[in-house]
């Protein structure tokens, strides 16, 4: 077996124990797949306006019709094509924000667990800076500063997820950092690099696994909530929070244009929590029945 | 203990100094020359230039800069705004109360309803009652703040016709300012019950959805609480000595199952100013939330530095707060420091 796959077959042993969690991976592979298929499931164009149409209701409704299967927003864009090409942004915004904050978060972890002494101290003050402002409070300055624009709310929220990353990595090298094949290692006169990268961090995977799992989640939501302040994705791109943002005036008029994006928003984080909960739950038994 | 206070006092000095960098350093971040954004459309001769780059201090160094930044902040002057031209602590202060009661409010249901919610579903332990309730704080857990709050209005504004859409106050009723909060100024200016309901109208959806996230996190944090604490020595004690369950519970098990939860409580202020800023946008609620937001609309630098440098002094000395009123009821702990 490679190491790959002596990390992953236990993981997915207990996914497929645990049937919130089990059930959540499969929504979430569904989705994925709709994503990445986008222009073919789609009935129509995210942007393409049919103005004769415009705040059309679902076909289930008066007034309702064929071929816009949940209706159409207010400039008359097919929102059932908006919401699959916004599965596509959302879960690219949740892989960016992982992916980044999972990498700066990663070096300076390791660094700080496995240093320790100035270098922790002194990246631990930093993640006591960044936790000491409320998280979207942060996000909304870093977009402030850099412009409003979907890529940028990815950076700010990358760096609000950051702290979150160091804690868990730096704990997680702390706790392996005692152990015998350590000091083995250095007493092969292995480098720093060699037993902080290669012998250490491998053993780290489990709780990075699930922090990556629930920083989907947070990621997700912080994304959607900018752009539901006007500060992340700029229209006419299709995002679940600007959509949102965009459809407050219809509140009275049409529902179905407040209340789908916001279910998928809803549906996705639940899904990815459920999964790092259960991930969780099976990677670390002291906390089972939590 | 009194060493131990000034101990923890002195620990917030560093992470308050890097919260002053970071929002220092913010303004110098922005694209484009600080200068000529004040100076704007009317561009400027080369004197006029310089002399705002003067007034504005960034003729000097970086580090007299920031000496110089920290010396206004330490005689409370966090700037002017650009927009209001008044100064930023003036109008945070303006603002705040409005912030903390309706945080208040949404704290306060959320420890009335999450605390025996969270006990009933470690009682009740892998019971029906136990998957219902934990599903629903997980879906509260997951919950979009910003679609919440705009669902309760669809049902209960806008469907029922219960509750206002906006803001704290009918327009008709004249409420005199005195503490800032709208729950007794209504009281103290004499409007009598019907202006209080009105009060409290406003501010039952906005509360209800911010408290929604807390709600979820105390429910979930109690309930692993008490179960951690029933496996204890001294409850299996209690039992043997042939105590009814429910006085176990109530009386042994509790009062140190709640110890964790009151901290967790404690240290919510992040999480809820964080959830204040949605819920004010949506309910047009006007506190510093709203404001910071549309600071950032408006390009307003020295607020949103100001309103950052605030918030987060804020939000340190109430954990500071929760931490000395931890020690003092928990004395195990102040060796552990």
């Amino acid at each position: 077996m490679s190491s790959w796959q002596v990390i992953m077959s236990p993981l997915w042993v207990a996914i497929k124990k645990n049937r919130g969690a089990h059930l959540s991976f499969w929504f979430l592979m569904t989705l994925v797949i709709l994503a990445v298929f986008a222009p073919w499931v789609s009935p129509h164009s995210p942007t393409q306006v049919y103005p004769e149409h415009f705040r059309q209701p679902p076909i289930w409704l008066a007034g309702g019709g064929w071929p816009f299967i949940l209706g159409t927003d207010d400039l008359g864009r097919d929102l059932l094509s908006r919401l699959i090409y916004g599965a596509r942004v959302s879960l690219m915004v949740g892989f960016m924000v992982v992916s980044l904050s999972l990498s700066v978060g990663l070096i300076l972890g390791v660094l700080a667990g496995y240093f320790g002494g100035r270098v922790d101290a002194l990246i631990m003050r930093f993640v006591d800076v960044l936790m000491s402002l409320p998280s979207i409070l942060l996000a909304i300055v870093i977009v402030a500063v850099l412009g409003p624009s979907l890529t940028n709310s990815v950076i700010a929220v990358s760096v609000v997820s950051l702290p979150n990353f160091i804690r868990i990595i730096r704990g997680a090298v702390l706790a392996e950092k005692v152990k015998s094949y350590v000091d083995a290692s250095h007493g092969f006169g292995s480098t720093h690099f060699r037993v902080a990268v290669l012998n250490i961090l491998p053993n780290c995977v489990a709780p990075i696994i699930v922090q990556s799992t629930l920083g989907f989640s947070d990621g997700i939501l912080n994304v959607a909530a900018l752009g539901f302040l006007g500060l992340g994705a700029q229209p006419p791109t299709p995002e679940w929070g600007a959509m949102l943002s965009d459809s407050k005036a219809y509140i009275e008029s049409a529902w179905w244009l407040v209340t789908l994006p916001g279910l998928c928003i809803l549906f996705v984080v639940l899904c990815f929590n459920i999964l790092g909960d259960g991930l969780r739950d099976a990677l670390d038994p002291k906390l089972k029945g939590r | 203990m009194l060493s131990l206070i000034g101990r923890r006092l002195l620990s917030s000095i560093p992470t308050l100094l890097g919260v002053s960098l970071v929002a220092f350093f913010l303004i110098r971040w922005v694209p484009g020359d600080p200068v000529m954004l004040m100076l704007g459309e009317r561009g400027g001769s080369p004197e006029l230039y310089q002399q705002m780059q003067a007034q504005l201090g960034l003729d000097r160094s970086l580090g007299e800069q920031y000496l110089k930044f920290l010396g206004h902040i330490l005689q409370g002057d966090f700037g002017t705004s650009v927009v209001s031209r008044r100064p930023v602590l003036e109008e945070f202060l303006a603002r705040f109360p409005a912030t903390v009661e309706l945080s208040l409010l949404a704290l306060f249901w959320a420890v009335v309803l999450g605390v025996p919610l969270g006990v009933l579903a470690a009682i009740k332990r892998s019971s029906f009652w136990d998957y219902s309730l934990m599903s629903g704080a997980l879906v509260g857990y997951s919950m979009p703040i910003f679609w919440w709050g705009m669902i309760l209005i669809l049902f209960f504004s806008v469907g029922l016709g219960w509750t206002p859409v906006s803001g704290r106050i009918s327009v008709w009723h004249e409420v005199e300012v005195v503490t800032g909060f709208m729950l007794i100024d209504t009281w103290l200016s004499g409007g009598g019950v019907e202006v209080f309901a009105d009060a409290l109208r406003h501010m039952i959806l906005p509360a209800i959805a911010l408290g929604t996230l807390p709600l979820a996190a105390i429910a979930r944090m109690t309930r692993s609480s008490v179960l951690e604490v029933l496996r204890e020595d001294y409850i299996r004690t209690a039992k043997a000595k042939g105590l009814k369950h429910r006085q176990v519970v109530m009386n042994h098990a509790l009062r140190n199952a709640l110890i964790p939860v009151v901290t967790v409580i404690g240290l919510m202020g992040g999480t809820l100013l964080t959830g204040a800023i949605l819920t004010e946008t949506i309910f047009s609620w006007p506190g510093i939330g709203r404001w910071l937001v549309n600071s950032v609309a408006a390009r307003d630098y020295p607020v949103i530095q100001g309103g950052i440098l605030l918030i987060s002094f804020v939000i340190i000395t109430v954990n500071l707060l929760v931490d000395l009123v931890y020690l003092w009821v928990n004395p195990l702990l102040r060796d552990q420091i």
